[in-house]
């Protein structure tokens, strides 16, 4: 099932099928390694509702919900 | 024999400091790259005959344009060659890392790659295997383990070897079948083209598909830049047609394809899914619930720790300098010395250098503070707890660390700010960071607070920072709504592993931004406190800064400005005046206006102040102008006079409302 990584739940796994937009945030993304394959988990919202930390290529990352709206995931767990 | 020159790169978090210190120890230099504002480390290493300059490239996680720590990298290894550059990657994290790598080496420098803290890559049961790496890159690989020092030597001699090697001959990584042909072609115009010799024309073509404007303006200058650019814009086109995707993505996705091959031969992870440990110390520190309290409490371990321990250090500075200072004038009465000479010293000297110097534990125990929230990787961590909070004022997660870094001094926290990759975002946190209560204001509080609000010392004091950030947070409102409307800013950013911090990093951190403090006490404070001394002695005959003198005129004539605010005597108003130059002077001023010690300063505020009075003077000591060193580093930072000027009319005009709000209000609830 295909959603946007800013939907999915703490503790969800999903691969990315896309990641759209442009610019800087689009590039520094990619440049992160949220490139097309790449396995996103999301291990946690923080305290307030925003931003969000998902674990990429065995590191954590933190991003808000607005930027992870533009990258696209199958769900797998 | 010929000076070596070595680069140090890599993502920040992966011991590259570390790294940085084991190779130079302290044979380092602290300065900034020519025209930017970021710290630039230098220092020298000898091994087996070889003069070897060791540079330390800024933290970054690509060499696009997107931060000037990115720009600065880059263009230190395209415009001065260095012979080789180290890439020192975290050994647990090698696939985010090797991104670097690859850019590294179509920069056409002689990488060697460092894979550190292969201890922690061990107990996650990741096991590497550095020949296959080496083999698939074309470039060394040695494993190390900075902090224990274990594999320096082998990393010295294998970059001394690769340094002696021709640039720009290495065998790069192949973009595939649709995209390498294209990559030719372009490279082939490039190389045509006069590039100054830094530049790998390879290179040159990838940014200007990935449309880097730096690279773009640099190619536009040279002649028959202008077709290059025309047939990388055609290209970008077929190609979009083609993958369907920006050229952006598809060259993303071709390196990190590369990188998954890479791994997937060389790098064999036997546990995967496991919880680090990092991820389980996680579930407590950013937990929904827990996260906020024990950011609270971490803030409140931090000012505990501020002020508690540094008590007895103070009180032996205090007691030393009185002790100098009685030596002092006793031996100008044993040789009949004149009077002045005793006062000079006592007063001036003695008096003035001493009470700032007395703040230093404060000072350097809060840099350990900042230093190990730094080293541990807590701040990341607070940031992104604060990041919901101060993106609603406007900010960046990221903001929140200059802003804490101003409870320091405004100084470095200001140049702290450069991690923030947008202007505007800089631009606000830089404006509202004075308000910031830094450590200099503290003398201030701490005096005032010893006198008229024994009970309630750290009460007293912990509500004139909560007004300090109050009110920054209600400028940053402002200030976003009329300065900068629609700024937002993103908040990609590493939660690096937790470490524990070393003793030796804690340390350099503190004492780099400590020294800061001592220097600017050590030289500036010392010449105002002699030109105040002087001012208070001026014209000549009248009696120690009394109100005749040159200092009591200046203070009687602003003082009526500040009576509406409760503190309109002279001898106040001049302390303010002084303020400016530095607001730990107010303290060395009162000191000399009052023409008393330390104890007796206590008993003649009591005769001058109420409390509630004294409580509006610290208000508006927090509030007022930030001192001449900020100012400075303002225009420094922002390149123009506009908002130095702006700082300074904004906040003196805050501290004048505020603390008339404080008093009138004070007084209209029956306080005193």
């Amino acid at each position: 099932m295909e959603k946007r990584l800013s939907e999915l739940l703490e503790g969800e796994k999903g691969r990315i099928t896309a990641s759209k937009g442009s610019g800087p945030v689009h590039k520094r993304l990619l440049e992160m390694g949220l490139v097309r394959g790449a396995i996103v988990e999301i291990e946690k919202v923080a305290p307030l509702g925003d931003p969000i930390e998902i674990k990429v290529k065995n590191y954590n990352l933190s991003l808000r919900k607005s930027e992870a709206e533009n990258i696209l995931v199958d769900v797998i767990e | 024999m010929k000076k070596i020159t070595i680069a140090v790169a890599g993502n920040p978090n992966v011991g590259k400091s570390t790294l940085f210190n084991a190779f130079t120890g302290a044979r380092q230099h602290v300065g900034n790259w020519p025209g930017k504002t970021i710290e630039k480390k230098e220092g020298e290493l000898r091994h087996e005959g070889h003069n070897i300059k060791i540079v330390d490239l800024p933290g970054t996680y690509s060499l696009t344009a997107y931060s000037i720590e990115e720009i600065v990298a880059r263009n230190y290894i395209v415009d001065e060659h260095p012979d080789a550059v180290i890439h020192i990657v975290d050994s647990t994290n090698l696939e985010r890392n090797l991104y670097l790598t690859l850019q590294l080496i179509e920069l056409g420098a002689n990488v060697v790659l460092a894979l550190n803290m292969t201890d922690l890559a061990e107990k996650q049961k990741i096991e590497i295997d550095e020949k296959k790496i080496s083999h698939f890159l074309n470039i060394p690989v040695v494993k190390i383990q900075a902090r224990k020092k274990q594999g320096i030597d082998k990393l010295i001699k294998v970059t001394i070897e690769e340094a002696g090697k021709k640039r720009h001959k290495k065998p790069q990584m192949r973009y595939g079948k649709e995209l390498r042909p294209h990559i030719i072609e372009l490279g082939d115009i490039a190389k045509k083209l006069n590039l100054s010799e830094g530049y790998n024309p390879r290179w040159i073509v990838l940014k200007l598909l990935e449309c880097d404007d730096q690279v773009r303006s640099l190619v536009e200058k040279i002649d028959g830049g202008k077709e290059l650019i025309e047939e990388v814009r055609k290209t970008r086109v077929h190609l979009v047609h083609i993958f369907g995707e920006d050229v952006d993505t598809v060259l993303a996705n071709a390196r990190y394809g590369f990188i998954a091959g890479l791994m997937k031969e060389s790098v064999n992870k036997k546990a995967e899914g496991q919880l680090t440990i990092s991820d389980k110390i996680d579930r407590f520190v950013t937990n929904r619930y827990l996260g906020i309290p024990f950011f609270l409490f971490v803030m409140w371990l931090m000012f505990t720790i501020t002020f508690e321990v540094a008590a007895p250090f103070m009180d032996l500075i205090d007691w030393s300098f009185g002790w100098m200072s009685g030596i002092a004038v006793g031996w100008v009465a044993s040789v009949n010395g004149p009077e002045w000479l005793a006062s000079l010293i006592a007063d001036g000297i003695m008096g003035g250098v001493g009470s700032v110097l007395i703040f230093v534990p404060n000072i350097f125990l809060l840099f350990m503070v900042i230093a190990i929230l730094e080293d541990s990787g807590y701040m990341a961590r607070a940031a992104f707890i604060m990041d919901r909070l101060m993106h609603k004022i406007g900010l960046h997660g990221k903001s929140f660390i200059p802003m804490i870094l101003g409870f320091g001094c405004n100084v470095p926290a200001i140049m702290a700010t450069r991690t923030l990759e947008n202007k505007k975002d800089r631009l606000l946190t830089i404006l509202i960071n004075p308000l910031m209560s830094c450590s200099a204001r503290l003398p201030v509080y701490v005096l005032f607070v010893g006198a008229f609000f024994a009970e309630y010392q750290g009460l007293v004091i912990f509500s004139l920072y909560l007004l300090g950030i109050t009110l920054a947070i209600l400028m940053g409102l402002i200030f976003k709504k009329s300065l900068f409307p629609g700024l937002s800013s993103p908040f990609v950013m590493e939660l690096p592993p937790y470490r524990m911090p070393t003793l030796t990093g804690i340390l350099v951190h503190m004492w780099e931004r400590g020294s800061l403090f001592i220097k600017k006490a050590g030289t500036m404070i010392f010449v105002i406190v002699l030109f105040i001394w002087f001012l208070a002695n001026l014209p000549m005959g009248v009696e120690y800064a009394s109100q005749e003198s040159l200092i009591g005129q200046m203070g009687s004539l602003i003082a009526p400005i500040f009576e509406p605010c409760g503190f309109g005597s002279w001898q106040a108003s001049s302390s303010l005046l002084f303020g400016f130059a530095a607001k730990e002077v107010v303290v060395g001023t009162l000191g000399t206006v009052y023409g008393v010690g330390e104890e007796a300063l206590v008993d003649s505020l009591r005769n001058t102040f109420t409390p509630l009075s004294a409580y509006a003077f610290m208000v508006f000591t927090l509030l007022y102008v930030p001192c001449m060193a900020v100012i400075s580093v303002i225009k420094k930072e922002t390149n123009s006079w506009k908002w130095p000027i702006f700082t300074v009319v904004y906040t003196t005009l805050l501290a004048w409302v505020v603390s008339f709000i404080v008093y009138q209000g004070g007084l209209l609830l029956g306080f005193t």
